[in-house]
C-alpha cells in the first residue's frame, strides 16, 4: 500500500507492507534510520519520533497511521550545518557513549523542553523514563537536558 | 613589546590531549542519527537472512526437510549442516559449537538452518517452513547435578568445562570467628541495545567482507574464515558502528552465517536479529552458585577463605575457562589473608551459553566474598568500613594466588574516601516518584525503611596467564594543505566506552598536534585484542603512544640531518615525505595456571569501593536506591568525563544485578526475552552517583592509565544488597534480590551441601 506523510518537512511517498511499523517505514522505506530498533515493542524509547508534534514510539505506530500526518526523525531537528541545542548539549555534556539510544532520547528531550523550557531533575526524569540508556547510567543525561534548558526555549 | 610567534609542541597549547575531556570524535553524527550501526547498513542488492533455532534444551535431529522453504518465493538460499563446507567447530577458547546444529541441539535457540531471501518476512516465512524432526532428550539444568559421577552428558568429554583450584598456606587453617554461607547469582543479559547484526559482501576473488557489530575483529577472523573453508585473507572484516557490547559480542553470533549466505546466494546479505532473537544470540553472565567459609581472629582479621564456586557455563565454553579462573583467583576479594582454598568449576548443561560479560567472573564472587566480610563484621563487632580498611590489600601484600601487588593497591584509601563521601538527606521523601515502587504509587513513606551499605571489589586488567596480549597500532604523520595530520590505525573496537577519544587523546600529546583522525578499524591492521578486560585504554593507548614515539625519533632524525632541532623547524619542514610506523605493543608477559594457582597469573589490578543508600517499602519488598557513592582507583584519567560514564554506567548495570536483571530460565527455556520482561534500570531507578576518582598511575601502564570500565559493575551490586540487609535484616543470599526475598525472607537453597572449598563432584543432597 502507498503511504504519503510529511516527513522533517518534506512530503514523502513509499510503498509498504499493511502490517507495517512507522519504524520500519522510516528504516528500510525512508531510509532514515536516525531512529533505532532496539526493542521491537516500545519499551526502551530509542525509536521516539514527533507524530503531528506528539511523541511516539514508531515501533507502535503502524506506517499506515501516519498516513497525511507529519512525523519529525532524530534526523529532522538537526539544523543545516549545525547541531539543534540539545544535540550540542548531549555532545558537550558526555551523554553519548554508544549512542544507539541518543536519537530516541534527543527527541524525547526536545519535547519535554518545548513544553516545560526548565524542567526540574524529577520532571527531567519522569519525562525520560521511557528511554532506556545501557551505556551512561543517565546521569549526564540528566546533564545534558540541564544544560540545554538554559534559555534555549524560552 | 613584540610576541615572537608560538613554536610548534611547545608554546602553542594542545587542545584535547589526555588528562582533558574533549568531545567524542563520533558524538555529533551520534546525537544527528547519522551514525551508521551494523543494523543500519544496506546495499545494493542485499538480501536479508533468518535464523531457525532449537525450540528444545536438549534434542537428537532425526531429520531436516527444507524442500518447502527452497520452493518458495524470494528466497535465495537455505543452509543447514548438510550444506555448510566445513564441519569446523567454533568458540573463542575451546572450538566445541558448530555453526549450525548437526546431529544434536544442546540448547533452545542454538542455530539449526538459515534462509536468506529478498526481504526480511520472505525470510521469517521460510524459515518458519523447515521442517525439523526432533528426538527431545533429557536436559542437563542443574550445574551441581552435571558435576556429579553419572550425570548425563552434554558432550562426550564430560561436563567440566574447566576447572580452577587455588591451594594457599594452610588449607586446614583454623579461626577463632567463623561465618559460612551458601550464595547464588542469577543469569544477566549484557542488554546492549544495538542488535547483533552484520552485512556480508561476496567479493570477486570468491572471498567475502563482513561489516559487522563486533568486540574483536581478528577474533572473529580466526573463528570464521576456517568455518568458510577460506584462508584468512580472504575474509576481511570492517568494524561497523556498534551499539553497546559489555561482553555479549566477544563471542561468533551471525558473523560466520551471514557470510555463508552470501557466498551461496553471491549477493550481500543483511543480518539483523530482533530483540527476542538477541537473548538467544548471544552469551550471558555466569549463573553462580558459591559455597563460603571465611575464619577471622576476633579483632576481625582474616585467618582464612575456603569457597567452592559453581559457574553454570551452558551448552558450550565460550570464555568459560577464563571466567572460572577468575572468579577463583578473586575468590577472597581484595583482601590479605594468609591461608585459602577455592574451588572454582565450570560445567557444561543444556542451558544458554554463558561467557563474558562486564566484571567477567570477578563479579559473582565479589557479591558472595562481601556478604560474607559483612557476616564477619557483625560477629566481630566492627563495622562495615572497618572491617574492609582493617583487611583490604596494600602495595607488597600477596593475593590468595601469592602474586604481590606491584604499584598501587589502595583498598583501606579507597574504602575509607568513599564513606567520607556526602550521605543523602536523611529525610524519606513525600514525594511518591521519590519513593520505592515509585508511580504505582505504593506508599506515602510509611513502612519505608532507610540504610547503607558497603562494599569493595578488585580484578585483572588486561588478559591474564600467559595470554599473548598486544595490540597494533599504526600512526602516519603527513602534511596536506591545511598542514600537519595524523592519521591512526587500529583494529580497536569502539563498542560505547570511548577508546577513539582514548587514541586520539594520546597521539594529540605524543605528537603535539592536534589534527589527528582515526582510519576505520578493519583486519587489514595488526589486531586489536577485544574490547574487554578493561584493557583498551592500557593496551591500544600503550600502542597508539609507541608508535607516536617512533614517528618522533624518525622526526628527530630529519631534523637532525638538517642540522636543526625538531622544535625549532616545526612540524610541516620535517613532513616532505610521510613518516609511517607501526608497533605492535604487549604488557609483560603473565604466567600460566598451574595446578595449585600460586603465580604471577595478571599484569595489575583495578580497585573500587562502593557506598549505596536504599529506601526499602517493608510492605511490599520495592527497594528505590537513593544514592550511590564511590572511589576508584583509575591511575590515571586519560579522560575524566569519559571515565564518569564508565563509572556511572557500570554502577546501573550493578544496580540491574542487585534488584532487577535476571534472565529466568526453566527447563533450559529462557521465560522473558523481552525488555518487557527482563528489566533494565531506568533514568527513574538510577540515583545520582558521586565519584571519587583517584589516580595513583601504574607504574607499568601508559601514563600510568590502569583501566576503568568494570570496577563500577563488580562491587556496586554487593554494596546495595547490603544497605537492603541492613533495612530488612533478611538474609538475602542471591541476586536480583525481589520483593518475596524481602517480604517473606526467602533464602535461595541449591539443594546440595559441599564444604566450602570441596570439589563439587563431592556434593550430596541437603
Amino acid at each position: 500500500m502507498k503511504l504519503s506523510l510529511r516527513l522533517n518537512g518534506a512530503d514523502r511517498t513509499a510503498d509498504v507492507a499493511p502490517h507495517e511499523s512507522l519504524l520500519t517505514a522510516l528504516r528500510e522505506r525512508f531510509v532514515l534510520p536516525g531512529s533505532k530498533n532496539a526493542c521491537d515493542q516500545g519499551e526502551c524509547g530509542s525509536c521516539s519520533v514527533l507524530l503531528d508534534g506528539e511523541l511516539v514510539c514508531s515501533c507502535l505506530v503502524l506506517a499506515a497511521a501516519a498516513e497525511g500526518r507529519e512525523v519529525r526523525t532524530a534526523e529532522g531537528l538537526t539544523p543545516d550545518g549545525g547541531l539543534h541545542p540539545v544535540q550540542r548539549a548531549f555532545v558537550e555534556a558526555g551523554a553519548v557513549q554508544c549512542g544507539f539510544c541518543t536519537p530516541g532520547l534527543i527527541v524525547a528531550a526536545d519535547a519535554l523542553l518545548r513544553a516545560e523550557p526548565e524542567p526540574t531533575v524529577a520532571e527531567i526524569r519522569e519525562a525520560l523514563a521511557g528511554n532506556i540508556c545501557r551505556c551512561t547510567g543517565y546521569g549526564r543525561i540528566v546533564d545534558a537536558v540541564q544544560r540545554a534548558s538554559k534559555g534555549i526555549y524560552e | 613589546m613584540t610576541l615572537a610567534p608560538p613554536r610548534p609542541g611547545t608554546l602553542v597549547k594542545v587542545r584535547g590531549v589526555i588528562g582533558e575531556s574533549p568531545q567524542r570524535p563520533d558524538a555529533a553524527d551520534k546525537v544527528k542519527g547519522e551514525f551508521a550501526y551494523a543494523s543500519d547498513l544496506r546495499a545494493d542488492g542485499m538480501l536479508v537472512g533468518s535464523t531457525l533455532r532449537s525450540p528444545h534444551a536438549h534434542a537428537r535431529i532425526r531429520s531436516i526437510d527444507v524442500s518447502k522453504a527452497r520452493a518458495m518465493p524470494g528466497v535465495r538460499a537455505v543452509l543447514t549442516a548438510a550444506d555448510l563446507p566445513t564441519r569446523e567447530l567454533i568458540g573463542l577458547m575451546k572450538l566445541d559449537q558448530p555453526v549450525l546444529a548437526r546431529d544434536v541441539v544442546c540448547y533452545v535457540g542454538e542455530p539449526v538452518a538459515l534462509v536468506a531471501a529478498d526481504d526480511v518476512d520472505r525470510a521469517v516465512a521460510a524459515a518458519k517452513a523447515i521442517a525439523v524432526d526432533y528426538e527431545p532428550l533429557a536436559p542437563v539444568s542443574d550445574p551441581v547435578a552435571a558435576l556429579r559421577p553419572g550425570a548425563l552428558q552434554v558432550h562426550e568429554k564430560g561436563n567440566i568445562i574447566d576447572s580452577v583450584r587455588v591451594v594457599h598456606g594452610d588449607v586446614r587453617a583454623t579461626a577463632d570467628v567463623v561465618v559460612s554461607g551458601e550464595y547464588e547469582v542469577a543469569m544477566q543479559d549484557q542488554a546492549a541495545l544495538g542488535p547483533e547484526a552484520g552485512l556480508a559482501i561476496p567479493d570477486e576473488d570468491g572471498g567475502v567482507t563482513l561489516h559487522v557489530a563486533t568486540q574483536w575483529l581478528h577474533e572473529d577472523l580466526r573463528q570464521i574464515a576456517p568455518a568458510l573453508g577460506l584462508p584468512e585473507r580472504k575474509v576481511r572484516l570492517v568494524l561497523a558502528g556498534v551499539g553497546g557490547a559489555f561482553g555479549a559480542r566477544e563471542d561468533i553470533s551471525l558473523q560466520v552465517h551471514c557470510c555463508l549466505l552470501a557466498l551461496a546466494t553471491k549477493r550481500p546479505v543483511r543480518m539483523s536479529y530482533g530483540r527476542e532473537e538477541s537473548f538467544f544470540g548471544h552469551v550471558h553472565r555466569h549463573p553462580a552458585r558459591m559455597w563460603y567459609e571465611h575464619g577471622a581472629t576476633k579483632d576481625g582479621r582474616l585467618v582464612y577463605v575456603r569457597a567452592t564456586v559453581v559457574l553454570d557455563g551452558g551448552a558450550y565454553a565460550s570464555s568459560s575457562p577464563a571466567v572460572v579462573a577468575n572468579a577463583s583467583c578473586f575468590a577472597a576479594g581484595p583482601y590479605r589473608v594468609a591461608n585459602a582454598l577455592v574451588h572454582g568449576v565450570a560445567a557444561y548443561t543444556t542451558n544458554p551459553p554463558a561467557g563474558a560479560m562486564r566484571g567477567f567472573g570477578a563479579v559473582q564472587t565479589c557479591f558472595a566474598y562481601e556478604a560474607q566480610m559483612d557476616k564477619l563484621a557483625a560477629a566481630c563487632g566492627l563495622d562495615p568500613v572497618e572491617i574492609r580498611v582493617r583487611n583490604g590489600l596494600r602495595e607488597g601484600d600477596a593475593i590468595i594466588t601469592s602474586q604481590p601487588m606491584v604499584g598501587s593497591a589502595p583498598v583501606a584509601e579507597i574504602v575509607r574516601r568513599c564513606a567520607d563521601l556526602p550521605l543523602p538527606a536523611e529525610r524519606i521523601p513525600t514525594d511518591p516518584l521519590l519513593l520505592p515502587g515509585g508511580t504505582g504509587n505504593l506508599t506515602a513513606g510509611e513502612g519505608v525503611v532507610r540504610a547503607t551499605g558497603y562494599a569493595a571489589g578488585f580484578k585483572n586488567v588486561c588478559y591474564s596467564h600467559g595470554f599473548d596480549d598486544s595490540t597494533t597500532a599504526r600512526v602516519r604523520l603527513m602534511r596536506d594543505a591545511r598542514g600537519p595530520i595524523a592519521r591512526v590505525h587500529t583494529a580497536a573496537a569502539e563498542v560505547g566506552q570511548g577508546v577513539v577519544s582514548v587514541m586520539l587523546q594520546v597521539t594529540r600529546t605524543e605528537l603535539g598536534l592536534e589534527r589527528v583522525e582515526l582510519d576505520t578499524p578493519d583486519t587489514s591492521v595488526g589486531s586489536a585484542g577485544s574490547s574487554s578486560a578493561s584493557r583498551l585504554t592500557w593496551m591500544a593507548g600503550g600502542a597508539v603512544q609507541a608508535a607516536c614515539r617512533e614517528v618522533v625519533v624518525e622526526l628527530d632524525r630529519r631534523a637532525a640531518a638538517r642540522g636543526v632541532s625538531r622544535r625549532d623547524v616545526g612540524l610541516p619542514a620535517l613532513l616532505d615525505e610521510p613518516i609511517d610506523r607501526t608497533v605492535t605493543y604487549r604488557h609483560r608477559p603473565t604466567e600460566a595456571l598451574n595446578e595449585t594457582t600460586q603465580n604471577h597469573g595478571h599484569v595489575a589490578f583495578l580497585f573500587a569501593a562502593h557506598r549505596a543508600t536504599v529506601d526499602v517499602d517493608l510492605g511490599t519488598g520495592l527497594v528505590r536506591v537513593v544514592q550511590v557513592a564511590t572511589a576508584q582507583d583509575v591511575g590515571k584519567a586519560i579522560n575524566p568525563l569519559a571515565v564518569i560514564g564508565q563509572l556511572e554506567g557500570g554502577i546501573a548495570q550493578g544496580l540491574g544485578l542487585a534488584v532487577m536483571e535476571e534472565i529466568q530460565l526453566k527447563d533450559g527455556r529462557v521465560r522473558n526475552p523481552s525488555f518487557t520482561d527482563y528489566l533494565l534500570p531506568t533514568i527513574l531507578d538510577m540515583p545520582p552517583v558521586l565519584c571519587d576518582v583517584i589516580e595513583h598511575p601504574h607504574p607499568d601502564a601508559p601514563y600510568g592509565a590502569k583501566g576503568v570500565g568494570e570496577p563500577p559493575t563488580i562491587s556496586s551490586t554487593p554494596a546495595i544488597v547490603a544497605a537492603i540487609r541492613a533495612a530488612t535484616g533478611k538474609a538475602l543470599n542471591r541476586v536480583p534480590v525481589r520483593p518475596d526475598d524481602i517480604v517473606f525472607g526467602n533464602e535461595s537453597r541449591s539443594g546440595w551441601r559441599i564444604a566450602p572449598g570441596a570439589d563439587p563432584a563431592t556434593a550430596e543432597r541437603a
